[in-house]
Formats: C-alpha cells, sequence, structure tokens
C-alpha cells in the first residue's frame, strides 16, 4: 500500500463539456425563453453545458490529462457537436 | 439459404425497448429472432449456454429505446460497451457483409460505435456523425413520411422502388442527424455520390418542407443512411411499428390490405441473407 502511495497520486479532473460554435442548442434556447417569461429581460444569452468529475489516480499531472484526453474522445464527448475543456488539481 | 434458417439477434441492454416488435417482424416472416442480451456476447454474468457470438448470427440488429438512460448521449454507452470487446468482430462481420440493422436508438448506437457514416472505411475510431437533440427540443412522436431515395445499395431497401412514399412512426428526442459542421455538404456529397442516403423526410406530396414534417431538423431532412458497402442500416423512424396495416393511423379509410410500410425493411434484409449466404 505504501508503494502505491509512493507512484500514485490523487488528483480530481474536471472535464467541461459545451457545443461548438454553429451547433444549435434547444436546450439553451429554450432556458432563455422560460427566463424571459419570468421577467428576467436582463438574460441575453443561456448555453447548456456538462460537467464531469472524476476522481482519477496517475502518476503525474500530464499522465492525467492524457488519460482524461482518451476518456472524452472514446466516450464523454461527440467531436462532431462537442468541444471541451479540462482541469486538473490534486486532490 | 432458406429463411427459417436466418438467425437474426435482436440485441437489447436496459432501457431498450421495441424489442419485442422487432422479434415478431422477422418471425412472423418465418426467419429464427433471439433476443440477445450484450451479456451474452460479452460474455459476462452469463451461464455457459448463454454465451454468444456475433457470427452465430446472420444479422444484427439493434432496436430503438433509450439504452442506459441515453445518459451522455443517446447510444453512447450502448456503443461503449459493445466497443469495449466487440469492436474488431464488428468490423470483421460488416466487412465479410452480414447486415446491421439499428433502429432509433440503435442508428444512434451505430453512429456513436462509428458504423455509420462509414463513408469510406467500415468504422471509425471516433464518431463521424451525431443524432443531436431535435430542434424543437422536443419528443416527438407521430407518424412521419418518408420518401426511399437509394438506387438499390442498402441490402435494407432492395425491394421498395425508388422515390416511393411509405408512413413510418418517428419517436425520439434527439434524432438530428449532423456530420461535422464545417464539413456537411462534403459529406452529403460523398454520400449521395456513394448511394448511402436512403429515406428522406418529406410532407404528403413528397417534398422537402422541413418541420413539422422533418420532426428533429436533420441535415437535408435525412432520416436514414447506409454505409458504403451498404450492408450496415441506421434510421430513426420505427418500421416494425407499420409490419401491418392496420398499425397505420389512417388504416380504415385507405385500400384494405394486410402489408404496413415498415414490412419491406425486414422483408428486403432476409431475401439479401439468403441469397447470400
Amino acid at each position: 500500500m505504501s508503494y502505491f502511495r509512493l507512484r500514485f497520486i490523487m488528483y480530481k479532473a474536471k472535464v467541461t463539456i459545451g457545443l461548438k460554435k454553429g451547433v444549435s442548442d434547444p436546450e439553451g434556447a429554450n432556458t432563455l425563453k422560460a427566463l424571459k417569461l419570468l421577467g428576467f429581460d436582463n438574460v441575453q444569452e443561456a448555453k447548456t453545458i456538462r460537467t464531469v468529475d472524476l476522481l482519477i489516480n496517475g502518476k503525474s499531472k500530464d499522465d492525467v490529462k492524457k488519460s482524461v484526453e482518451r476518456m472524452c474522445q472514446r466516450l464523454l464527448i461527440n467531436p462532431v457537436i462537442h468541444n471541451y475543456k479540462i482541469e486538473i488539481k490534486e486532490k | 439459404m432458406k429463411q427459417k434458417d436466418v438467425k437474426v439477434a435482436i440485441l437489447r441492454i436496459e432501457g431498450t425497448n421495441c424489442e419485442q416488435e422487432s422479434y415478431d417482424a422477422f418471425k412472423r416472416l418465418g426467419a429464427s429472432p433471439e433476443f440477445v442480451h450484450l451479456k451474452q456476447l460479452l460474455h459476462i454474468d452469463c451461464n455457459i449456454d448463454e454465451k454468444r457470438d456475433v457470427f452465430d448470427f446472420h444479422c444484427l440488429m439493434i432496436p430503438g429505446g433509450f439504452s442506459a438512460g441515453d445518459y451522455i448521449r443517446g447510444g453512447a454507452i450502448f456503443a461503449a460497451r459493445m466497443k469495449s470487446k466487440l469492436g474488431k468482430d464488428l468490423e470483421k462481420y460488416v466487412r465479410q457483409e452480414y447486415p446491421i440493422l439499428g433502429v432509433c436508438n440503435g442508428f444512434q448506437v451505430l453512429t456513436e460505435l462509428g458504423l455509420l457514416p462509414g463513408i469510406d472505411r467500415i468504422m471509425t475510431k471516433v464518431p463521424d456523425a451525431v443524432l443531436n437533440i431535435n430542434d424543437s427540443d422536443r419528443f416527438e412522436c407521430r407518424p412521419t413520411i418518408l420518401k426511399h431515395e437509394n438506387n438499390g445499395k442498402c441490402v435494407f431497401t432492395n425491394k421498395i422502388p425508388k422515390n416511393d412514399i411509405r408512413l413510418i412512426p418517428s419517436a425520439h428526442a434527439e434524432g438530428k442527424l449532423l456530420f461535422p459542421l464545417d464539413k456537411q455538404k462534403e459529406y452529403l456529397e460523398k454520400l449521395e455520390n456513394n448511394d448511402q442516403v436512403v429515406f428522406r423526410y418529406v410532407d404528403t406530396d413528397g417534398n422537402y418542407a422541413g418541420y413539422p414534417w422533418n420532426p428533429n431538423g436533420s441535415f437535408s431532412n435525412i432520416a436514414g443512411i447506409c454505409n458504403y458497402i451498404g450492408n450496415v442500416f441506421g434510421m430513426m423512424p420505427h418500421p416494425e411499428r407499420t409490419f401491418y396495416h392496420f398499425q397505420h393511423p389512417d388504416w380504415t379509410q385507405t385500400k384494405l390490405s394486410d402489408v404496413g410500410n415498415g414490412r419491406a425493411i425486414f422483408e428486403s434484409v432476409l431475401d439479401y441473407i439468403c441469397k447470400r449466404f
């Protein structure tokens, strides 16, 4: 166990997934409409963004980032419509 | 091969629906369908006698539904589970020209798998297309009218004449087919040149008319596409829901017939399998 602790560090990764420019966002548009109906006339735009928080073991921040990149490509995003941002912090 | 010997796997995981109608469609045409849980193909949590292999079947069908709760994106989790162990098998299966059908959620699974649009290769590592949220931001559930535009490549529609107009119901919230935005026209051109566009949404006169005839805002009104070989086919509307004529909403007002507009899709693929294998 101590050997494991020496080699790996626990990181917190936050993946923020948004829609690429030009992709319609009906959920955001509907939210904006409802907010305006409620009287929030000052709202100009509503965008939907998904966040995935991960707790992840890794040797280094770079190592973890590479791993999360692969997760995005393989499951978390669809490159046709999504862009994403990864933030990593030591836990 | 005789029709009764054609084995069809109706794949399911939690959240699949319409698998019974899909099973019945093949069964009523004399084939031998079987409900197969994905775990049976992945050989997880099942007895030895329940284990199956994709090559045990002449056709795979992924029915509609909300597999794995549509979490992440429609079909993404189903596709990820399939890819985890079956990626190479699926590629081989398609290369050997066995047919795969994806309806509604099944179409989403096939795009997430990278098997569709399949313009110049069998399977891409990352998806090349997406079935995005409907423009209306609603679950659109009603009859839709489709125009068959394939010239004969798609093995699932070879019994349907070109330009034939059919009523097949849609029921989905994420059916807007999109390709990479900066390459939409390029993709469309390739799809049309390869004869991969199978169905488009139209109005009662057969014209492209946008919403509400196109229920989701799909690019170029596309409702169904096949891969470049013609043996992987995905469509958002549900052909298994109009197997019989009396399943059509206007059946009492139209001519008496037993055949529904969706049946030809199942007949076509069975005909293809019987001749090909």
